[in-house]
């Protein structure tokens, strides 16, 4: 596996090529913010950096599980589903690991053995972004449903009010429920 | 019908880079879910507040008046004038960056325009084209540019993503108190009647019934009533607690949320378990029913209005001074501006704790005590009984609230009665905490449910380090002293952290307080058994 080989020993210079690409889909002069990587004052930044990592570990496995990338794609995609986004940018840093591996590994690739094993390989990057767009529906539903829990809770506030400015026996007017 | 489809490679060459426009020319996108609407006219017209009107940020026309620009540049002459610090923080800026990364927004969103030099220099380049001869001289190449429709909706969006929780401060070398450029910018937006809801219903209501919620007296007290029943169910006690009564050593004054809203409603019997316990001489008011000052989000003016109805209800009732409890803007209010804008309460008496004979000399000038204090005092003085093991089924964290950690330097008294109300409990990391804290992302008027999405922007770096403890420790406990923070935390956790309950202080007294005559309790206040591990 001429391919794996190679993924293993570059992976450093295409993790941190697939990073600057995401650090890249933010405004221009916030990727150099996004490249400190103390986890508390840069969650975006530290999140993007070790959940790639992990996804590019899973990928060079003979099978990807899929329970394990779920798991770090649902970190990202989680901070992703409410910036600023549209759907297809918050979920399309995946597919960025293939230009990363392409421009890092380049004419590499186009050898015939190479690019046999990259036909091989690619699916299971396909496979990530499948499920990454799970993942962003589950946030996007998650947002939703912690609207609807807020006006719940909002209104219930109002019928109690309503209710206790009828009074407790009805005697300054009528209950409401 | 032309395929409009991308083809796989095409899709690759996205072009994720943003336009190169330089921030002077990004005019405001406002999408849904990352704004808060506008004020109801009806609540706008109670307070008095100039150009009433329906209207909402996404219209095209604000319905502004006509001569709004020269409402703006007269209001910030007046301004400028007026308030000194407005002078100097719009000068002295060096755009050295030490602020630039410390704003949980900008951390949240990336969007550059909020990092607060650039927030405040939404403000300063108006003020450089007006008010300064450079400005006038050399235009956009010194840094300032025209008031246009489009840089007033810019103020509106970005103003309101700023929740005044000062950090940023934290880090200026200068001093820079980024919070009151924004308290500045607002006040302008109000000139011409752009006001928010979230802060403009509460403050018509508070003025209107004492509370944000517009709770009515009778109702407050049929609440009191209720909830004094609910603590005889859960502990046998029947407690007391006075409304309006003349003559009361104390008046206690807390948010209306406390009393109205979940999970406070826990807090809420806490106190009311502890003052009975130690037998304080106290009194509720139903006018002055409301510790929290949405005010302070809107103008110096707005917020005076709201917090003198505190003091004149202490005053009519004779009570020598005022305690307060779990609130978080209240405290900035009462410890940095009332003594100047309704001070001196020299009707009060220097704050002398009761039970325990503590004199609070740094009450001195406000005569208002906080409860975090207060309570602090009685444990260190022995005059509570308390089993921390009724809070075992909580591992804990404590998140230090904006206000009453960078506004009045309240770090260590809530930790105190931490330690001794539970035994389980785990700091966030420290450069998270105290007045390095980071806030909630709601506060200061922007936890409407329409602005939930930039909400949960604001709220990651807070929730990034409770999920750091979660991970470490185990933590399915946030407690707080801040009534906004007990509001708007949960829905964040529950995106955010899930598993992480959010809880008042004053919740955990009350699980701990072992009372004189109580029976045995089986539950905590929210009906968990007590050994029985938490969700």
């Amino acid at each position: 596996m001429a391919l794996k080989t190679l993924l293993t020993q570059n992976k450093n210079s295409i993790l941190q090529r697939w990073f600057n690409l995401i650090a890249d889909t933010y405004p221009t002069g916030v990727s150099d913010f996004l490249k400190d990587n103390d986890r508390f004052t840069n969650p975006v930044g530290h999140t993007i950096s070790q959940e790639i990592n992990s996804l590019y570990d899973e990928l060079l496995q003979d099978r990807v599980d899929s329970d394990k990338a779920a798991a770090s794609l649902d970190n990202i995609i989680k901070i992703r589903a409410v910036q600023d986004f549209s759907p297809q940018e918050a979920i399309s840093f995946v597919f960025l690991l293939k230009k990363a591996i392409t421009d890092e590994l380049g004419s590499e690739l186009e050898k015939k053995q190479s690019f046999g094993e990259w036909l091989e390989f690619e699916p299971g990057i396909d496979k990530l972004a499948s499920i990454a767009f799970d993942k962003y529906m589950e946030s996007r539903e998650k947002i939703c449903e912690l609207r609807v829990n807020e006006v719940r809770a909002d209104r219930e506030i109002a019928f109690r009010l309503l209710r206790l400015m009828g009074g407790k026996n009805g005697k300054h007017g009528e209950a409401v429920e | 019908m032309t395929d409009t489809t991308k083809k796989p490679e095409e899709l690759l060459k996205l072009d994720y880079t943003p336009p190169k426009k330089g921030w002077m020319e990004t005019p405001v996108d406002f999408k849904k879910g990352t704004y808060c609407y506008s004020a109801p006219q009806k609540h706008q017209e109670y307070l008095g507040l100039p150009y009433p009107r329906q209207w909402q940020p996404f219209d095209a026309d604000w319905k502004l008046p006509e001569n709004w620009k020269q409402i703006i540049l007269e209001g910030m002459n007046d301004r400028l004038k007026k308030y000194r610090s407005f002078r100097l923080y719009m000068d002295i800026c060096v755009r050295c960056g030490a602020c630039a990364d410390k704003c949980h927004f900008f951390i949240g969103t990336g969007d550059p325009k909020n990092m607060p030099v650039l927030r405040a220099e939404l403000l300063r380049s108006v003020y450089r084209k007006y008010f300064t001869l450079g400005g006038k001289l050399f235009g956009k190449v010194g840094g300032a540019r025209e008031l246009t429709e489009d840089v007033l909706k810019e103020w509106y969006y970005y103003f309101y993503q700023c929740t005044e929780c000062r950090r940023c401060s934290v880090f200026c070398p200068y001093g820079i108190d980024t919070c009151e450029i924004t308290m500045m910018a607002r006040d302008l937006l109000s000139l011409v009647g752009c006001n928010v809801g979230w802060v403009i219903e509460p403050a018509s209501n508070c003025f209107r019934t004492g509370n944000h919620l517009g709770v009515p007296p009778h109702a407050f007290k049929d609440t009191l009533d209720f909830a004094i029943d609910e603590v005889e169910d859960l502990t046998g006690v029947k407690v007391e607690a006075s409304v309006n009564r003349k003559g009361a050593e104390l008046l206690f004054i807390t948010p209306s949320a406390d009393y109205f809203a979940s999970p406070h409603w826990y807090t809420f019997l806490g106190y009311l378990m502890l003052f009975h316990e130690i037998g304080l001489d106290y009194t509720w008011s139903a006018y002055a029913s409301e510790g929290g000052n949405f005010g302070l989000f809107h103008s110096a003016e707005m917020m005076k209005r709201l917090n003198a109805k505190m003091y004149a209800e202490a005053k009519r009732l004779g009570v020598k001074w005022i305690l307060g409890g779990e609130c978080g803007h209240m405290w900035r209010v009462v410890h940095q501006y009332m003594n100047t804008i309704n001070g001196p309460a020299d009707f009060l008496e220097e704050p002398v704790s009761p039970i325990t004979g503590t004199k609070f000399e740094n009450a001195k000038a406000t005569k208002m005590v906080h409860i975090c204090e207060f309570t602090a005092d009685l444990i260190k003085n022995n005059k509570l009984k308390l089993d921390p093991s009724r809070n075992d089924h909580w591992k804990m964290t404590f998140h230090d609230s904006c206000n009453p950690a960078r506004a009045m330097g309240l770090f260590e008294e809530p930790r105190y009665i931490i330690k001794n109300v539970c035994n389980n409990f785990y700091e966030m990391p420290e450069n998270t905490i105290k007045e390095y804290t980071f806030c909630c992302g709601s506060g200061a008027g922007l936890g409407s449910d329409e602005n939930l999405e930039m909400r949960l922007r604001g709220g990651l770096p807070r929730a990034n380090a409770v999920k750091y403890v979660k991970e470490k420790h185990g933590v399915n406990l946030l407690t707080c002293i801040c009534a906004i923070d007990r509001a708007v935390l949960p829905t964040l956790l529950q995106y955010w952290v899930p598993g992480v309950e959010v809880s008042g202080l004053h919740e955990l007294v009350g699980n701990a307080l072992v009372m004189k005559g109580e029976k045995e309790r089986t539950t905590d206040m929210r009906g968990t058994p007590r050994k029985q591990e938490a969700k």
